[in-house]
């Protein structure tokens, strides 16, 4: 998937200028920025939930708008950012939405397989029968996750367009889920992940884009992109750079009293 | 923790079919067996009582069956005549009464959603209320044209149907923006168009004269007493492509409840799809209440009910909600025609009656279950 020279404007507000990224299969891009920076606005425009104002996104080389629907969405998913639910679904019963664009009338028992082992994958298996709405925010949100993996579980070169996938999540699926995307990357999955924890995105990400007001101020590998400077610019925040004494991955570490 | 498939996962175990979808899947068939009953019972209901063995009996005849069952002739010509058509036509407006207030309250993503809430019915009334009021001047008109005798008869309720379509089609433009129809700048649109509908058809009511009034009256009360095979066949052609269609755009309306945005990633076409339901809606809601006059309730209560019973899956709500509306209305109208024999109660009386206590319970319910 490749966007270039992407910009949105509303009025005569740009909320994005110039940004271009190219999402290869078998990486997870990180895009980071601080509150308001554009990055929802990027990944509304790379999922064609929004139009650019100018530039254009491809996917597979053919313009994101000349696909059609059907056959988009059984190679592409898109996670938001908010969910919304207006009937109350067993939790299977939603995730089941994410088989719909693979099954015409009934689904067929590969798809309810497929639910299963998307609903364990995130640790809802136990919770299958529920209904969403009483679900707590964490596990709504991993429900969520498993819709859209259970929508391109067995795709070839598979696209995941994630909005703050961790949102509410705990420690422990903040990593696990991190882990399923790293997975579906070694499957030759291209992600695209709007991420707020750096150390996270320093952890797992291939490659880190960096918006600051709508611009990318940095892209590359995390080394690359997580410097003091870089992060002052974005953030208005000093930080002390360390190195994790085992795994080796960068650690940002802010310095509390420039606050 | 598990680990995903490296490969497209290729071991799978057979599921078992999950206890709502069973359950969904029998109530169905539990519906159409009572649907049934309740037509036999129904077209042996009345002055002239015919017991189920006649009915059927007249019926396999009809069909050029022989059997064994026996009925008289004046039974045959009764049920042949007057009931049956009766009987098909509560169950055609009740089916796509239930199925139009489903289909509905999917799109609007909201369960109080309703056809009437769009300005469909608003719009009926309006050109029916015009039409009768008017009457004398319209009928001398439309009977001055050529070849056009007998049409009287279909003034009105093809006056309600192009009240019903210019409604429809009057929210829909107002609401569009860019392109794009906003289903909540809709809702308010069709608000206010049935605000402005019901003031026009004031105005025309204000005008009427005594007799007229009664008319109006009584139309809006709704009354299935003008039931004959013509009717029957009027009424058909609009409603086959709604019953045949909208059963089928559970899955659309299932992924609509996450927002249409998450729809479109799932590969579901949104514009042609909202275009579709309310198209068909309007056919089906226009074309009743034309014939039937406003049914209230009806189309709002039915997918209700059987959400709770049955789960809220579309793939079954539908359907189901074109069985349901088919029975309540029915009954509706069975007891409307022998509650106070020989006399008969407006139909839209007894459907607010029941359906309006029983709306209440369900809201005191849900509002216990969430404290």
């Amino acid at each position: 998937m490749q966007a270039i020279n992407l910009t949105y404007q509303v009025g005569s507000k740009k909320l994005l200028q110039n940004v271009a990224l190219t999402a290869r299969p078998g990486e997870l891009i990180a895009v980071v920025g601080a509150n308001g920076a554009g990055k929802s606005t990027l990944l509304k425009l790379l999922s064609g939930d929004l139009r650019a104002s100018a530039g254009e996104v491809l996917f597979e080389d053919k313009s994101l708008a000349a696909w059609p629907p059907a056959a988009l969405a059984r190679r592409r998913a898109v996670l938001a950012q908010q969910h919304t639910l207006a009937l109350a679904f067993q939790v299977r019963e939603l995730v089941l939405l994410g088989r719909y664009p693979h099954f015409g009338g009934q689904p067929t028992a590969h798809d309810w397989a497929v639910v299963a082992a998307a609903l364990d994958l995130v640790d809802l298996g136990h919770l299958a029968e529920r209904e969403y709405p009483t679900l707590s925010g964490g596990e709504q949100q991993r429900a969520q996750l498993a819709r859209v993996l259970a929508q391109v579980w067995e795709a070839e070169g598979g696209f995941l367009l994630l909005d703050e996938p961790l949102t509410g999540l705990d420690l422990r699926h903040q990593h696990q889920t991190l882990a399923v995307v790293r997975q579906l990357t070694r499957r030759g999955f291209g992600v695209v992940a709007v991420l707020h924890d750096l150390n996270l995105a320093a952890q797992y990400a291939n490659q880190v884009l960096l918006l600051h007001r709508g611009r990318a101020v940095a892209s590359g590998p995390p080394a690359q992109v997580f410097t003091p400077e870089y992060i002052h610019l974005a953030f208005g925040i000093e930080v002390d750079l360390l190195t994790h004494p085992s795994l080796g991955y960068p650690l940002i570490v802010p310095t509390v009293s420039t606050l | 923790m598990p680990a995903i498939a490296e490969k497209p996962i290729a071991t799978l175990t057979p599921a078992a079919l999950p206890t709502r979808e069973r359950r969904a899947r029998m109530l169905l068939v539990a519906l159409t067996v009572l649907l049934v009953v309740a037509m036999l019972i129904g077209a042996g209901a009345g002055a002239l009582r015919v017991p189920v063995a006649s009915v059927l009996g007249v019926l396999l005849h009809k069909l050029g069956l022989s059997t064994s069952l026996a009925f008289e002739p004046q039974q045959e010509a009764v049920i042949w005549a007057i009931r049956l058509p009766r009987v098909l036509l509560a169950v055609l407006v009740g089916a796509a009464l239930g199925l139009a207030g489903a289909a509905m309250q999917g799109l609007f993503r909201n369960p109080l959603a309703d056809p009437s809430l769009l300005g469909i019915s608003a719009g009926a009334s309006l050109a029916a209320v015009a039409v009768i009021v008017l009457e004398e001047k319209l009928l001398k008109m439309v009977s001055a044209l050529p070849g056009a005798g007998g049409a009287g008869a279909y003034v009105l309720p093809l006056a309600a149907f192009a009240g019903a379509c210019v409604a429809t089609v009057f929210v829909y433009r107002v609401s569009r923006r860019s392109g794009r129809v906003l289903v909540s700048t809709m809702l308010l649109v069709g608000i206010a168009t049935n605000g402005l509908a019901g003031a026009i058809t004031g105005l025309f009511t204000y005008a009427a004269t005594d007799a007229q009034l009664r008319s109006i009256t009584f139309w809006g009360l709704g009354s299935l007493g003008g039931a004959t095979w013509p009717t029957i066949a009027t009424l058909v052609p609009f409603l086959v492509l709604p019953l045949l269609l909208l059963p089928r755009l559970g899955k659309a309306l299932n992924l609509l409840a996450l927002g249409e945005e998450q729809a479109a990633h799932l590969g579901l076409p949104v514009a042609r799809i909202k275009w579709q339901v309310i198209g068909l809606t309007t056919l089906a809601v226009g074309a009743s209440v034309a014939m039937v006059g406003t049914i209230g309730f009806l189309g709002f209560l039915v997918p209700h009910v059987l959400r709770l019973l049955g789960g809220p899956d579309h793939r079954f709500v539908l359907a189901a909600s074109a069985l349901g509306g088919a029975l309540v209305l029915l009954l509706a109208d069975t007891l409307a025609r022998t509650a106070v024999a020989p006399a008969e109660l407006p139909i839209g009386i007894l459907t607010a009656l029941l359906g309006a206590p029983v709306f209440l319970w369900i809201v005191m319910r849900n509002a216990t279950k969430m404290s």
